[in-house]
């Protein structure tokens, strides 16, 4: 669908929704009268990433975007809408694994790293012999630029940003074309923050890998990725070429993020931002969910959800007032 | 030093120890430094560096049995880091006052803020209910709470996150302290939200003429927020200077490493600076420099000898480097 994407699309999304029951239990209903509430986490979006390339999704907390990553992962089940990987290799559909944000949670602490990277493996049964499990291990270990002595090791032995290159591993264990990344690096420090984004620049040529990268650092994700969208409470506001998007940002909610970011070249001291605060969604705002806080809305905003259009130059926003065509900077 | 007279905090050679079984590990050596009114000092360092660890040395708030083994804290006149739990009780709330990252646990959920807020008010000032009360809605005016009249009588969990973290700002200002100390105030919060917490931080501390330590991780709060920088490594401080400085011109070899990992927003490189190896843990430090084994430019006199902070310009850095010799 879109312009940029010129490459097959590795990954297709469409109208996908994910409706959470957040229900008081049944008991406290009848009781307190309280009629069953849902949160739409996702709500009708639609994207592709191209094959060999990188969409990141931004948002705040809340946003859904770590919704998106389990139901592109198959960890929760849609509740509308289709998610469809084109062929892969083989000819079976694309494989996806994830990496997960946080590298203290993500791995057992009782199991030994080789056992850890060779789970994939023999659960799979990728490889006959143990001999050739220990081969696969050691090779990963080496990819992912630890040693092959590491696998004798805990978990615990290891620093953070280790312990992300061992989640890497194992997610690259099962030779998948496809990665989900939920924020890989967010806590990590940023000098080790800078070995492992590029460590997956490094993969992603060498091994031609696609990503889907979630994150709510804009540097990170301008460093990382070909496209960028962005959500907001659910939706997809923006989508477009990293470069444009950054240049040229037409959602007013993308320019608020930009406008934030704390940067570090040319701080923005003494200003006082009154951009008000996402509101809670399990009451979205009428229309235009962003209305409330948007500094160019009108009647029609809150009234009338906005429909995704797709601009000249192959951005898709959500806005009805964006307009399409270059800003005269 | 003659900017001592003027400075709210003066630490001078802070060292801080936790006696173990097998052996005691030193996680902060020798810091010094001091804030004066209405500037905000930001700490930096990677997690270990001990850069919390120094706010809670201030605060005379460390766990036992980690104590301080040596150096001062001066708080204006009086020497604060000799003085007994209850003197420091004093102290904090009234005169050190102190906001923590998450905004959710350092507020009771069973008190309106209000309550709190009067608690704090009435522990430390000499002030009736009724008093304490209209005290609580203007500082929550101050901090820019909408509607404070009303809002005082809410709970926490009627707050969203950006909002709470401005109770918190208000529950630490209560007291008009002279020194005011956030520990990652920002950091569980959304970049919308970080923005404008920063910038009430900035305001309130210019009009109030606190003093602020600003400890944090991220570069980007310092650079929108801090006048003065202090970076710390393995429980050192590395270099401290102006703003600009350190983080424009930066003279340490480790925050030349850490400013060029940060994936710039402006031009897209192919691949990221980075320092290689992680920072060494508190119980095998190495001899020398402790940032030796990271280091592009390392020489042999990093391996044997550690250097000290030498003043260069308005700021200090400890590196060899530029000790006027080589490496």
């Amino acid at each position: 669908m879109t312009v940029s994407a010129q490459k097959k699309p590795a990954l297709t999304v469409n109208g996908l929704v994910k409706t959470f029951d957040v229900s008081a239990p049944w008991l406290n209903r009848v009781i307190e009268r309280k009629p069953r509430q849902f949160v739409q986490a996702v709500n009708d979006i639609a994207f592709t990433v191209p094959a060999g390339g990188c969409l990141s999704i931004v948002g705040e907390s809340g946003c859904g975007k770590s919704t998106v990553a389990r139901l592109v992962t198959g960890l929760h089940k849609a509740s509308a809408g289709e998610i469809r990987f084109a062929p892969g290799r083989a000819g079976a559909p694309l494989s996806a694994q994830m990496i997960f944000q946080d590298p203290y949670a993500s791995l057992n602490p009782r199991w030994r790293v080789k056992n850890i990277i060779a789970e994939p493996l023999r659960e799979l049964k990728l490889r006959d012999t143990a001999a050739e499990v220990i081969e696969r291990v050691e090779e990963l270990l080496l990819t992912v630029g630890l040693s092959a002595s590491d696998g004798e090791k805990f978990p615990h032995e290891f620093s953070g940003g280790q312990r992300q290159r061992i989640s890497i591993a194992r997610a690259l264990a099962s030779e998948p074309e496809f990665l989900v990344c939920d924020e890989p690096t967010s806590a990590l420090d940023v000098s080790v923050q800078a070995q492992v984004l590029n460590l997956m620049r490094r993969l992603q040529d060498e091994l031609g890998l696609t990503y889907l990268f979630i994150s709510h650092d804009m540097s990170v994700v301008r460093h990382m990725s070909d496209r960028i969208a962005v959500m907001y409470l659910g939706r997809i506001v923006e989508e477009g070429d990293t470069e444009e998007l950054f240049a040229r940002p037409r959602h007013p909610y993308t320019q608020l993020l930009l406008q934030t970011i704390p940067n570090i070249t040319s701080p923005r001291r003494d200003r006082e931002l009154a951009a008000g605060e996402v509101p809670s969604p399990l009451k979205p705002p009428s229309g235009c969910t962003f209305h409330p806080r948007c500094p160019i809305a009108t009647a029609r905003c809150s009234a009338e959800v906005p429909a995704v259009r797709t601009l000249a130059n192959g951005t898709r926003v959500a806005c009805h007032l964006a307009i399409d065509e270059p800003a005269s900077a | 030093m003659g900017e001592a007279e003027k400075a709210v905090i003066d630490v001078r050679n802070l060292q801080v120890e936790f006696p173990g079984r097998r052996a005691t590990v030193t996680p902060l050596s020798d810091i010094s430094l001091s804030i004066r009114a209405g500037e905000i000092l930001g700490v930096v360092g990677e997690s270990g560096a001990g850069k919390s660890m120094t706010g809670l040395a201030i605060q005379g708030l460390l766990e036992r049995p980690g104590r301080i083994s040596g150096g001062e804290i001066w708080l204006g006149n009086r020497r604060i880091d000799t003085l007994d739990d209850r003197a420091m009780e004093q102290i904090r709330g009234r005169e050190i006052g102190a906001i923590f990252q998450d905004p959710l646990t350092s507020l009771n959920p069973l008190f309106t803020v209000g309550s709190q807020l009067t608690e704090t008010i009435r522990l430390h000032l000499s002030m009736g209910k009724v008093e304490a009360r209209a005290r609580a809605v203007q500082l929550l005016r101050d901090v820019g709470i909408p509607a404070p009249e009303e809002r005082v009588d809410h709970y926490p969990h009627q707050f969203s996150g950006g909002m709470r973290q401005r109770v918190v700002i208000a529950l630490a200002l209560s007291a008009s302290p002279k020194l005011i100390i956030a520990d990652e105030p920002t950091t569980a919060l959304d970049v919308s939200i970080q923005a404008q917490i920063i910038s009430l931080l900035r305001r309130l501390c210019k009009e109030k003429q606190t003093a602020v330590m600003l400890v944090t991780h991220d570069m980007g709060v310092i650079a929108e927020a801090a006048d003065r920088v202090a970076v710390m490594y393995a429980g050192r401080l590395i270099e401290i200077g102006p703003v600009e400085q350190v983080l424009h011109a930066p003279r340490h070899p480790y925050t030349q490493g850490l400013m060029a990992s940060i994936p710039s927003l402006g031009a897209r490189v192919e691949k990221l600076n980075q320092i290689d190896g992680s920072m060494p843990r508190l119980d095998a430090i190495p001899a020398g420099c402790a940032f030796n084994p990271r280091c592009v430019s390392v020489g042999p006199r990093c391996l044997r000898e550690r250097p000290e902070l030498i003043a260069v310009g308005d700021g200090a850095n400890a590196c060899w480097l530029n000790a006027g010799g080589t490496a």
